[in-house]
């Protein structure tokens, strides 16, 4: 072993197969959203969405892997798992990846940070909207200082999302 | 980093309507599931054939790492267990010997009452309980508050039935699938249940406040009169719930609003109890 990080170095003429192209991100988002089914009873909402956080990290990392509709089956899936009405996440995703795509096409010059800050954004936008659809389809008052430290730990988590997220894009592009 | 190229198409007019196909597909997808909210308004539990696959298929990836981590939720209780074990001795063996007096009088009483109650030609038919099951996951990512139980309308569960630890009541059966259902806890903002004060039967209404929490209103006018250290029970009014379920103890009176706390911590029983509808 020479160097630790040329683990993964593509062999000569091969090619990652198509499945772990375009199956990896999709498996990594369902995953994410599927770690709701952890056996911890909640008492209030305290797990950061994972499937969003894995959703925008893939987006952000890799513009040209998705187009915006991608929102609509990843959202629906989260739904079914998340216990928020269904069509929720559908919805907040769909809409959130429009946005993004409208954001990039107005900046000129994106880095590391206007990523987090877009990320931000995007995270403010789902919890308010996740806490309102919860509120009017039945959830009587629910308050919105309760969705606030999720909202919080979920934006500062994003950073260590987005690196893992790099981990798997370099092992899923390498053959 | 620059912008990347891939999302202006160029002249390429295959690449631009692709483009423009794909924003229309998100538009109407997005539409469209703006629409299931709005159903989902006037008809909370429609779709949940859709949930039934997701609980299915999660559920022996649940029943699985439950079965592995049962023990970890009460480390700490062990931990602080052993910090204190000797004067937690002497109070514990203290408290032993005071309650054996009582259960004495306890076991008295109760032959009194078979005594009373066969004299009055009472007959107590309780045979309320449906099962025993786990919990095995929850809304941990979501505002609303449900627990996944380990059992499902295959197994005699039946959507509103109670849910209750030996501690207290848990919640009620939201929604139910072949093996498993969604509990809705009591600690849910939609959950509200017809309570009163084991003492002195003052009734009260209890409602979830989605933080582990309940918030509780007396349905007397005048002013609030529950204090710190008050235990409510179920009153039984209004179905549903069977009556003299504990279900929560006030700590804090603020105006017209008493906040309590669950007996029961849905994280902490071992298994739950699912009963009839009274």
């Amino acid at each position: 072993m020479i160097d630790p990080h040329l683990h993964h170095v593509p062999r000569l003429g091969r090619h990652p197969s198509r499945v772990r192209l375009h199956g990896t991100p999709v498996i990594t988002v369902m995953l994410g959203s599927l770690l709701t089914s952890l056996p911890i009873i909640a008492q209030s909402p305290i797990m950061p969405p994972f499937g969003l956080l894995l959703l925008l990290s893939w987006r952000l990392l890799r513009p040209e892997l998705w187009r915006a509709w991608v929102g609509l089956p990843l959202g629906l899936f989260d739904d079914m798992v998340s216990g928020q009405p269904i069509g929720s996440a559908m919805f907040l995703w769909t809409v959130t990846l429009i946005g993004i795509d409208a954001i990039e096409y107005r900046l000129v010059w994106r880095s590391y940070r206007q990523d987090w800050l877009i990320a931000t954004l995007a995270v403010i936008v789902c919890a308010t909207g996740g806490w309102f659809f919860a509120r009017i389809t039945g959830g009587g008052s629910v308050r919105f200082s309760l969705v606030l430290p999720q909202m919080l730990w979920t934006i500062l988590l994003f950073p260590f999302v987005v690196r893992q997220c790099a981990r798997i894009d370099r092992w899923r592009v390498m053959a | 980093m620059a912008r990347p190229p891939s999302r202006r198409p160029g002249i390429n007019r295959r690449a631009q309507y692709s483009l423009f196909a794909s924003y229309v597909v998100a538009v109407t997808g997005a539409a469209v599931g703006l629409l299931l909210v709005v159903i989902a308004i006037f008809d909370p539990t429609g779709f949940s054939a859709l949930r039934i696959a997701a609980a299915e298929a999660t559920r022996p990836v649940s029943v699985t790492l439950k079965s592995m981590v049962s023990g970890v939720s009460s480390v700490d209780e062990v931990l602080a267990a052993y910090w204190r074990a000797g004067s937690q001795n002497v109070a514990l063996r203290r408290q032993v010997e005071a309650d054996r007096n009582r259960i004495i009088e306890a076991k008295a009483v109760a032959q009194e009452n078979i005594r009373l109650k066969k004299l009055l030609k009472l007959v107590d038919a309780d045979s309320s309980q449906v099962l025993t099951a786990r919990l095995i996951a929850s809304s941990s990512s979501s505002a609303r508050r449900f627990a996944r139980l380990n059992a499902g309308s295959w197994q005699g569960v039946r959507q509103g039935m109670p849910v209750r630890a030996p501690e207290g009541l848990v919640g009620r059966i939201h929604i139910t699938t072949p093996n498993s259902s969604d509990v809705l806890l009591l600690t849910d903002t939609s959950n509200i249940v017809p309570v009163r004060r084991a003492s002195d039967n003052i009734p009260a209404i209890s409602t979830g406040l989605g933080d582990g929490s309940v918030e509780i209103r007396a349905l007397t006018a005048g002013r609030n009169p529950f204090k710190p250290g008050d235990l409510l029970v179920t009153s039984g009014i209004g179905g549903v719930y069977q009556p003299n379920i504990p279900v929560a103890v006030v700590v804090r009176a603020q105006g017209e609003i008493a906040y309590g706390v669950p007996l029961a911590n849905p994280a902490r029983v071992d298994a739950v109890v699912v009963e009839r509808i009274f």
